[in-house]
This record gives C-alpha cells, structure tokens and sequence, in this order.
C-alpha cells in the first residue's frame, strides 16, 4: 500500500473541461470517497490515476514516483469499473486469477489458487468458484468484480461506483463488507459515487467534486457539518438541506452579509405557537414509520424536516419555528463562519 | 364454454397464436422445399446413368450408378470392342461399369488437384481476410484515427464495382507480378475482396464488446495484443464465425475472376466444372457429381459454426 498525489491534473474531452486543476492526496491506508452527480469528472480522475487516459497538465504520483506518462499495467493500481467487470466466457475462479496470470507478474499458479481461495472466502463466494461468471446473481457478480482487484495487493484501489447497480438492501450489505475487509487489509481506497449514504458511512475522508473542481475535502462529520459552501451544503443531508433567503428571516437571527441561510433538519425546532417570530404553516405531515418528513410553508417558501411521528401536526396548523445555528451563505454561495453562542 | 371461448380469444403479447404458428411454419417448409429442391435434384442426377439423366418426362424412379463419378474422377478413350475384349479382365468395378461404354480408363481427372486448389484458395484467403479484418475492425473500434469514417467508406468502396471493371487491370497488374494462375494470386484477390466485407462486418460485433472489459486487464499488466487475445477475441467469435463463412462462401463460389486468372496449375472448381460436360457428349451425371462434392465443404464448414452463430454474444454477463 502507498500513497497517491494528484497535482493541478486537469483533462479536457473536446470542448469539455472534464477535470479542471485537481489536486489531492490519498494517504496510506485511507479511504478517499469522491462524491459528486453523474458528470461532475470522477470517473475521468479515475481513469487519468489508472493511465488509461493521460492528463493535459498535472501529474500523478504512486508512492512517491511520478507514473504520469507510464502505460496503465505498470501503475500497480486495482480498478472495480461500475458494470462490465466479468468476463463472461470465463469461471468466477478464473475471473479472479485473471489479474493474477497477468504476463507482467507471473505469479506462480499455487499461489494464484491460494489467493483466490482466500479472496472468495473474504467476500463469501468461494462455493461459486466453479460457476460460470454469468451464472451469478447481481450481488455475487459484483463481489467477483471487487474480488478481481482484491487478488493482487496494489498500491491503491480504485472504484468506480461499485455497488450502484445493486438494489438498496443489496448495497447495504456490501458497503458494510467493504468496509470491514478495508479495515481487514488496511488497504488504500479511491472511491467515487454519487451516493451520499456510501460516502458517509465508508469514508475515511470524502471529496465533494462537482464540474471537475474538487470543492472540499474533510472528514464525513466535517463535511456535514462545516461545509464550505451551499452546493457541498446540499449534497448531504437527508431531507435535503433547505435554503432560505437571509431577507425573509428576522434580523438579528444572521450574521451581515448573508444572502441564503442553509437549514437542516438538526437547525429547525418546532414548537406550538407561543408568540413567536417566525410562524410556519404545516403543508403536508408524510408517515415514513419511524419518523415524519414536515413540509412547512414560510413566507412562501416551502421547509422540509423530520419530525417524531408521535406529534400530534397536521396539514393547515400554525407553529413557531426556531433556528439553531443554521448555515448561513454569503451572495457567491461561500458559507459565512457562525460562532457558537 | 366460457373458459373454452376465453382460451379460443385469448391473445398473448409472447406467445403467438396456433394459427400464425401454423402458418408461419408452412411458409418456412415451403422456403426449404424451394430452396433445397435443386440441391436435391443434383445430388439425384449425380446416380443417374446419362440417358436417365436427361430422359424426359423426368425420371424420379431410376436405377442408382456411380458412373457419373467414375467419368468426373477419370479420364477415358474410346476403343474398338476387338480391343477391349483383348484386354486383360477389368481389375476393379469402375474398370469394368467403363468397358460396358467400350471405353478404357486413360488415368486420373484433374478434379482432384483442382478441389485442392478450390479448398487452398478459399480457406486461405477466408483465414487471411478475417484475420486482417479482426485488426482492422479492433483498430476502427478502439482507437482515434483520423479519418477514420471516410477510410471505412474507401474500404467498403472496394466493393462497388463488379469484377468486370476490375478485371483488365488486375489481369495486367498479375501478368507483371507474375501471380496469374498461381494459388498465392488467388488467395490475395480474395482476400483483398473479403477483407472489406469483414472489416464491417466485425466492426459492428467489437463496437458491441464493452472496453472497460479490455481496460481492466490493461490495468492489470497485460498489453494491448495480449488483452484482444484474452478478452476481445473470445467474445467476438461469434462475429468471426459469421464473417468466416461469408467470406469463405464468396470465395469458395466465385467464377469471373477465376476464369481470367486462372487455366492450369491453380484453377478453382468453379471454372473447371463446366469443362466436365465437353469432355465426352453432355456428361450431366459427371456435372452433378462434381457439383455435389463442391457443395459438401461449405456446408460442413456451415455446421460446424453453427453453434457460435446462433449463440448470443455476451450471452447475459452485461447487467445494464
């Protein structure tokens, strides 16, 4: 294992700028999530870190040495793609050694049994060993395609959305694995997703990137809780964070300077009506069983948040609403830093 | 009644109904009998005896001989009944069904050689262009190449024009080049031909093979070459099994330019089965033989690949 340095790499396809200036660090041992939509250039930092696509400026560095311009098989990186990961003329056993029997490494075939016995248990395939990689369900594939990588014992993984085409439970399930075998191993990951969930509960550090930029990077609680800006604001968060406009908002209750002020769940309290200033009109109450998704109507503008299902709201009634410490944005969207009082 | 008159009206968006099934598989025997009827009716006239064979109304019923590949395998004059009956008795059947014609046998044909000729230049050639075709078409899939829509069109533009216009200047063009009437000669026109036509063809099936399947063994050390080997080749087989037959029917059948290139040494069975019927009267029962037998490759060739052309090509491993 080792670490990995991206310096300025930037790549343009055509007219579009696909990763612009990006620089980041992937310590020994991390588990780097880079969250972002679909487009945003995570897939394209990706392949410029594997080689199989070259930057047009930048460069990248694998423990220490500079592989810019060295061909993708002698980067010593593992990639899991999203999809089309197994070859399917082939057994799940020889998928997995498939890295192994690489020309370029030469792994004696003892060894490549013993590896991929011992990678089949970690991920719980190894009755499928004999399997044909199509005769597999959409969870075992993807195991067998994140086994694929975990075989060899490279500087860095690299995943690009790994589970995204399983259903929810299946994901659920296989992020926890993930994570204990990232543990187990001590293994360096790069993980790129565009799920919230994913980044938030595996990721040592997550990158937040969006149009090829990467925008912050911290810790999980650090990006919830201090985002640098209302765009990371809004990629975490369920419901969603709501932005309201500082004008419509008493006063005092912002520091100057704020156009928007960020309000999760946490930031909103709900109380009867008792005189109040800011008064919220209940829109919609949805029942989601352990908990109730409110949407209010302030001043025109509509607030989501959740609510104990066991309070007693209603669609029509007033309440009192009460901000704690919300986020608060200057005009160009940078956050504004609150002091605790 | 009434859940007999609902199975009666029930219409499925799968399945089709009893009666567009009957219909359909009628129309599908009616094609077979069409199209296999002539073939049928060679591999008949190759057992008539030569009268049978042009008797008219039609023979259906007839006396079964091996004569007509006894005159397609050898080469007879004709004796003097004195003399035949000087000879020494007939050795072997063939001999013998020849003598009954007062006719002895001179030696061996030249159909032999010439079906050499026939499966050299048509397997050659084919092997040739699918292998050309399989990098090229890799190479248009894969890479970014200048051009690279107007060097396919260039390509496919090979095959615009008949051989007819071609023809002269490829005559000249070989008489320099000293590959008229040579195996090597024919195997590169052909080529040259199909490789055009496998170009496109497994463009489309290796456009169809996801890259990140090369890509990842990229990533794991292997080289280019080695991953079209490991990775590519095997999925595509089903292209390259369909493109091989295509390229081997044009060759195996093809006539004009066999017929200007070639006389001797490396002439095809097409040009050569028309001279059967000169060799001694209208030798239809020798023709049919010689037909029957030119038939026999394709359609082993044909069933052997079977099963790769009616398999999918990725057969399910895709989760889209």
């Amino acid at each position: 294992m080792a670490d990995v340095i991206l310096r300025n790499i930037s790549k343009r396809f055509g007219t579009v700028e696909a990763v612009r200036e990006l620089s980041l660090t992937v310590n020994d041992g991390e588990f780097l999530v880079l969250l972002g939509p679909s487009g945003a250039g995570k897939t394209t930092t990706l392949r410029l870190i594997t080689g199989l696509e070259s930057p047009d400026a930048g460069s990248v560095m694998i423990n220490g040495r500079d592989v810019t311009r060295d061909p993708a098989g002698s980067r010593d990186i593992a990639f899991v793609f999203q999809q089309y990961s197994l070859y399917p003329h082939l057994t799940v056993y020889d998928n997995l050694a498939f890295p192994l029997r690489s020309p370029a490494r030469r792994v004696p075939e003892p060894m490549i049994r013993e590896r991929v016995e011992r990678t089949a248990e970690l991920l719980h395939i190894a009755s499928k060993l004999g399997n044909l990689a199509t005769r597999l369900s959409g969870g075992e594939m993807q195991r067998v395609a994140i086994g694929r990588a975990l075989v060899r014992d490279p500087s860095i993984y690299l995943m690009d959305e790994p589970l995204s085409s399983l259903d929810a439970k299946l994901r659920a399930e296989l992020r926890l694995e993930l994570k204990r075998i990232q543990l187990e191993l001590g293994a360096t990951i790069l993980y790129v997703t565009h799920d919230q969930v994913e980044a938030m509960t595996m990721a040592s550090r997550i990158g937040v990137i969006r149009e090829g930029q990467l925008l912050q990077l911290g810790t999980p609680r650090e990006i919830y809780e201090s985002p640098s800006d209302s765009y990371v604001a809004s990629r975490l968060g369920t419901p969603q964070i709501n932005f309201l406009p500082a004008r419509l908002l008493p006063e005092e209750s912002v520091p100057p300077g704020t156009e928007t002020v960020g309000i999760r769940t946490e930031h909103l309290q709900l109380a009867a009506r008792n005189g109040g200033r800011m008064i919220g009109r209940v829109h919609r109450v949805e029942h989601l069983g352990e908990q109730n998704h409110v949407h209010l109507d302030y001043r025109g503008q509509t607030l989501v948040t959740l609510a104990d299902p066991h309070r007693p709201l209603h669609a029509g009634q007033e309440v009192d609403l009460h901000l704690v410490h919300p986020l608060c944005f200057d005009r160009a969207g940078q956050r504004i830093p609150t002091f605790v009082h | 009644m009434t859940a007999a008159l609902a199975k009666s009206t029930a219409h499925s968006i799968v399945e089709a109904s009893p009666r567009a099934k009957a219909v359909a598989g009628g129309l599908v025997i009616l094609y077979a009998v069409i199209t296999i009827l002539p073939l049928l009716w060679i591999v008949a006239t190759a057992f008539k005896s030569q009268s049978d064979a042009i008797a008219y109304p039609p023979k259906l019923i007839f006396e079964p001989t091996l004569e007509g590949y006894v005159n397609l395998f050898t080469v007879r004059t004709r004796q003097t009944p004195d003399f035949i009956a000087k000879l020494p008795p007939p050795q072997t059947w063939y001999d013998k069904l020849v003598r009954q014609h007062d006719m002895v046998i001179a030696g061996p044909s030249k159909v032999v050689p010439r079906f050499v000729n026939s499966l050299i230049i048509g397997f050659g050639s084919t092997f040739l262009a699918v292998f050309l075709g399989t990098l090229a078409a890799y190479a248009f899939s894969r890479f970014r190449i200048p051009l690279a829509d107007d060097l396919l069109f260039f390509i496919l533009s090979t095959r615009m024009m008949p051989p007819v216009a071609v023809a002269i200047p490829i005559y000249l063009m070989y008489r320099q080049l000293n590959l008229t009437d040579t195996r090597l000669g024919m195997i590169l026109l052909y080529t040259a031909v199909n490789v055009s036509l496998a170009v496109w063809l497994l463009k489309g099936f290796i456009d169809e093979i996801p890259r990140e399947y090369e890509e990842a063994a990229l990533v794991d050390g292997y080289t280019r070459l080695q991953a079209l080997r490991k990775v590519v080749l095997p999925q595509a087989v089903t292209g390259i099994a369909a493109t091989a037959i295509f390229c081997l029917i044009f060759s195996w059948n093809e006539y004009a330019f066999a017929v200007l290139l070639t006389s001797g040494e490396a002439q095809t069975m097409p040009p050569f089965i028309p001279f059967i019927i000169g060799e001694g009267g209208q030798d239809w029962p020798a023709v049919a033989a010689a037909t029957t037998l030119f038939v026999v490759p394709i359609v082993l060739f044909t069933v052997l690949l079977r099963k790769h052309l009616l398999r999918g090509i990725t057969f399910g491993a895709v989760r889209k």
